[in-house]
């Protein structure tokens, strides 16, 4: 078996374990939660095959789904930014970068930063728009996007440094 | 052909993403639906179980607060048991009015979701319990929400804090009937719509269930008004209703197994036919 691949189903099944039973609880100020578990899809390497995961955010999706009532709502979220990632890593890192050797996590540069970042608001924006299903609630949708997308940033932030400290 | 298979795993990639990306899309729109059979929902083996190792868990956290709920109601019980026959005192809001003691099926909550425009909960009882959708879930403060999905061992609920929930409601001490939605903003109030114009209503009365749904019995308790707002162009007005029920903390519940409802729903039916 592949190391690689090991190491992606263990970060699958522990990322959406830790979503279901912690941070799906955490509600701050009553309607502000984040959604940690896209790490999975932003930390998924870089040459890696691209339909393997496009198949498994669609399955990460829909598990959370399955946990929390929202019919498709996460799968679709996910899946677009599964399908974006290759465009984002381009606008984030430059066209002539060595893709090959691009680690995100690791210490945090502008570039890895960016790239979490739109990562993190292409998700949000997808999930909450779906979520609310009606152009009435657009000021909410983008106001519950920014707050959220601060709240995973810091998180997923906290989770990459926890999980690979620097090695000096 | 050569080139129609050429053209397929140049973009298989791009035609998976649109492929995966339909069937969650419709998963969506389904579930946005009013009328609709849900696939993914969270009374199934998997969700179920999980939730409830993790309610197990929770439980212990929450011991303080449900002790003070069963003292309070012991309290409550026990004041009855004393004075019988006390015509003088003061006579206690009784919100399980109408219903009958051997409809009520007890049941915990497992899961319980309040910050998205569709909330849902999740119960500990199933279709081997006897529970099956449509069916009113209240606890000992109001109203909670209606049975949607039932599978073996597990329920989910359309909470009062949905978008797509609609309640029929009334004002307690006049008959005035409107119906229960929610704006999607705060978890503590909710709306009463359609209310028309001639009823006379204050700040701080009362609204309870109508007697024209076959889900919930009439005058279960629901909240008291907390703002009104007159609509200029209808002549209805809209309520801010403050729920008497914290919807963030929900421990036990109750189902309504009406035997009515049946009966109601049968005959309606055959008024239809003929």
């Amino acid at each position: 078996m592949n190391s690689a691949l090991l190491v992606n189903i263990f970060r699958f099944i522990l990322l959406l374990a830790i979503q279901i039973i912690i941070f799906n609880n955490m509600n701050f100020l009553g309607y502000i939660s984040p959604f940690p578990y896209i790490l999975f899809i932003i930390l998924y390497p870089v040459n890696g095959n691209k339909s393997a995961l496009v198949v498994s955010s669609f399955l990460l999706g829909i598990i959370m789904d399955l946990f929390s009532n929202s019919g498709g709502t996460h799968a679709t979220a996910c899946l677009v930014l599964a399908y974006f990632r290759p465009s984002i890593f381009k606008f984030a890192f430059g066209l002539s970068y060595e893709y090959q050797t691009i680690k995100i996590n690791d210490v945090l540069t502008p570039q890895r930063f960016s790239f979490i970042l739109l990562s993190v608001v292409i998700h949000h924006f997808t999930l909450f728009l779906l979520e609310a299903f009606q152009l009435s609630f657009i000021l909410d949708t983008l106001i519950t996007t920014v707050l959220s997308t601060i709240f995973t940033i810091i998180i997923c932030i906290i989770i990459i440094y926890l999980i690979k400290p620097n090695k000096r | 052909m050569q080139q129609i298979f050429n053209f397929i795993f140049k973009n298989s990639n791009r035609i998976l993403f649109l492929l995966l990306l339909g069937i969650s899309l419709t998963l969506t729109i389904q579930s946005h639906s009013f009328h609709r059979s849900k696939i993914i929902s969270s009374a199934n083996f998997l969700s179920g179980g999980v939730y409830e190792k993790v309610n197990n868990l929770n439980e212990y956290l929450n011991l303080k607060t449900q002790n003070d709920a069963l003292a309070l109601e012991n309290a409550k019980l026990k004041s009855l048991l004393f004075n019988r026959k006390d015509t003088t005192a003061v006579k206690k809001l009784d919100s399980l009015k109408g219903v009958k003691p051997e409809d009520l099926l007890v049941s915990k909550v497992i899961h319980n979701s309040y910050n998205v425009h569709e909330n849902y909960l999740t119960l500990n009882s199933g279709e081997i319990d006897g529970v099956k959708a449509d069916m009113g879930v209240i606890n000992s403060l109001g109203i909670v929400g209606v049975i949607e999905n039932t599978s073996k061992n597990y329920s989910t609920v359309v909470s009062i804090l949905n978008k797509r929930s609609q309640i029929n409601a009334k004002i307690k001490k006049s008959n005035h009937f409107g119906s229960l939605n929610w704006n999607g903003k705060s978890t503590g109030f909710v709306q009463l719509t359609d209310l028309p114009r001639l009823a006379l209503i204050k700040i701080g009365d009362t609204i309870v269930t109508g007697g024209q749904s076959v889900i919930f019995p009439e005058n279960i308790n629901i909240g008291t008004i907390a703002k009104i707002y007159r609509d200029k162009i209808t002549n209805y007005y809209t309520l801010d209703v403050k729920l008497f029920n914290d919807m963030t903390n929900l421990g036990h519940v109750y189902i309504i197994k009406s035997k009515d409802r049946e009966e109601i729903i049968n005959l309606e039916k055959r008024e239809k036919d003929e």
